[in-house]
């Protein structure tokens, strides 16, 4: 059987949750179905459950790989190289931390930015239906189900007070 | 916030747009006097890079003059992106909703346009590679992992890939709007780079934890970018004036001081330019003049510190730098200048509430302390260089040649060219900013008075 992609448009918060209530009701799971909002709302606006993320691990794994990386370097360009400055020894330990501290740093910003894509699922190349009028103000309620279900869920986001109601076969 | 304003998301979706989807008629003209400036400094370092440095007015033993002097003020201008956008996120301050994303802007077009200078002031930079990356195995030389001149491009580096991640994160939903109102091949192109944004709470969510949380990591890079540069002068112990203790967190409050005020310089045409009245207010400007006037005095704190650490040490060389400094022409013209238009002038005006409010003054004090700060740097690299030392017979003084100043004035059409090819194609205020500012705050009544409320979660 065919999965189907609906999407019912709503112009105020409150019936976007009752859409949201309405689907749990008609025997929808959380995971089904999605709001789609053109501003941040307070988390659990809609009734929403509220999505987990494992980001602040991104970047502390950046930063040991960063040090490491960042040790390897200047201690091993300085022992197989040697370039000897006034007597003073090879490994400058002082030197080496600010070469140490920006490659850790910077290891924990990239990571930070591919885990914040890799947590929000994008790129999304998904192509479940979508209304631009979402980025002018409307709420997005998005859903995908088997076409067999298409009449429940389209009576669920009707009653709910949907101005429009999408969908496409996927 | 008392001057709120309420706007529809479409509303501001045309408002902030206005450039981005519609070409503004002063547009053309404006880019065609900056492309042109852009195009006489390229070809002023073409013919500085074929007759080499000697038609600059560097020579022995002035061997760091106007290129390094612009290279250190680009980088405190850098300062401004992380100062503002970091700072006023991880403190939650409503006002830095329309100023983050000029700001981080003004970051990566300036540290870019900073990396230049060294690579000319090098005179031959294809021999760059030199300093940077493994060459000649045959005579074994590496990287010299030991001086600031390597540490200095791996900072700069840092900070500059950090801040054009943190500006591509954040304008994701913006460029989602775009995506929404193009159509033909800009649909296309912003479609590709919105990365098949939809708006789910997830991804609100990450947008938010993303903001406070590479703020908290570039923090600290910020701090100490400024620091290394700094460092490239305070462990040169041979140069009286730049061999200083304090010379880390004095240049990066300098930075901070500067790059606060090349923001509120830009927050001035930016209303002007494209009328956004309804976003960046009076009260903005308000309150980042009161952020000025610590910074400021901070930095006023620092330049006297280290004049008097100096002179502390009663060291004969140390004196009569200062001397030249501050009392032998032209340097006491330079001194008295940098700290009228540094301080005294731009901070006398914004102790008043008349003046923080008033757009055209907010445009020219801030306008003065970039005036003031570049001179500042010019003070601290030049004159203890200049002054005879002793056992030092090859001397002279240094004014800078046509050359040196024609590629300095390049950098400001170049960096002022760039944010506005910017600003055609991406919104300069983020608007999904301003968008969430509408859902996150409202009015209140208390008695007869109604007051401005914004909720945090």
């Amino acid at each position: 059987m065919s999965n189907l992609s609906i999407l019912g448009l709503y112009d105020n918060p409150d019936s976007a949750a009752d859409a949201l209530d309405a689907l749990h009701e008609s025997g929808f799971d959380s995971n089904d179905f999605d709001v789609l909002t053109g501003t941040p709302y307070p988390e659990g606006a809609f009734g929403e459950h509220v999505p987990q993320h494992r980001l602040f691990r991104f970047p502390l794994f950046g930063a040991i790989m960063g040090l490491t990386l960042s040790v390897f370097l200047t201690t091993t360009t300085q022992i197989v190289y040697p370039l000897i400055t006034g007597g003073k020894p090879i490994l400058s330990i002082f030197a080496m931390l600010v070469i140490m501290y920006e490659m850790t740093m910077l290891s924990a910003v990239v990571t930070t930015v591919i885990g914040i894509l890799f947590e929000s699922r994008l790129p999304d190349i998904s192509m479940n239906v979508y209304d631009t009028r979402i980025t002018e103000g409307l709420i997005g309620v998005s859903l995908v189900c088997s076409t067999d279900k298409k009449d429940v869920a389209e009576k669920a986001l009707k009653d709910a007070g949907a101005m429009e109601i999408k969908s496409s076969g996927k | 916030m008392q001057q709120r304003r309420i706007l529809s998301e479409k509303q501001i979706n045309a408002e902030l747009l206005n450039g981005n989807l519609a070409t503004p008629k002063w547009y053309f003209p404006v880019m065609g006097v900056l492309g042109t400036g852009v195009i006489i400094g390229f070809i002023t370092i073409l013919y500085m890079f074929n007759r080499g440095l000697g038609v600059t007015g560097l020579a022995r033993p002035v061997y760091w003059g106007l290129f390094i002097t612009t290279f250190v003020f680009w980088v405190g201008i850098s300062h401004a992106g992380i100062m503002i956008s970091a700072i006023l996120r991880l403190t939650q301050a409503e006002w830095r909703r329309p100023v983050t994303r000029a700001a981080e802007l003004l970051t990566v077009f300036s540290l870019l346009t900073a990396l230049f200078f060294p690579l000319m002031h090098a005179g031959r930079p294809w021999r760059i590679a030199y300093w940077l990356l493994p060459y000649d195995f045959a005579r074994g030389i590496w990287p010299n992992v030991r001086s600031p001149l390597f540490w200095d491009p791996i900072a700069i580096g840092t900070y500059l890939t950090g801040s054009t991640l943190f500006l591509f994160v954040a304008l994701i939903p913006d460029l989602a709007i775009l995506r929404d109102r193009t159509t033909g091949i800009k649909k296309g192109i912003y479609t590709v780079l919105a990365l098949g944004w939809r708006g789910n709470p997830r991804q609100w969510q990450l947008q938010v934890v993303a903001g406070i949380l590479l703020s908290a990591l570039m923090l600290p890079i910020f701090v100490s970018v400024h620091s290394i540069v700094s460092w490239d002068f305070a462990v040169t112990p041979a140069v009286e004036g730049w061999h200083s203790t304090i010379f880390a967190p004095y240049f990066v409050i300098g930075a901070v001081h500067s790059g606060v005020s090349a923001v509120v310089t830009m927050m001035c045409l930016m209303r002007w330019l494209w009328k956004w009245n309804n976003y960046i207010r009076p009260e903005h400007f308000d309150a980042l003049a009161r952020l000025l006037i610590v910074v400021a005095t901070a930095w006023l704190g620092f330049t006297f510190l280290e004049l008097i650490f100096s002179l502390y040490g009663r060291d004969a060389p140390e004196i009569a730098l200062r001397e030249l400094q501050i009392f032998t022409w032209p340097w006491n013209l330079i001194f008295i200048t940098f700290l009228l238009t540094g301080y005294i002038i731009p901070v006398g005006c914004w102790l008043f509430k008349r003046c923080r409010n008033n757009i055209a003054i907010m445009f020219w004090t801030t306008i003065l302390v970039n005036v003031g700060m570049w001179l500042e740097r010019f003070l601290i690299i030049v004159p203890g260089l200049a002054r005879k030392q002793v056992f030092v017979y090859t001397w002279e003084g240094y004014w800078p040649s046509p050359v040196e100043w024609i590629i300095m004035t390049w950098s400001f059409a170049w960096v002022s060219f760039l944010m506005l090819l910017f600003a055609r194609f991406f919104p300069l205020v983020p608007l999904f900013e301003a968008k969430e500012s509408q859902v996150f705050t409202t009015e209140m009544k208390v008695g007869r008075a109604t007051v401005p409320m914004v909720i945090r979660e």
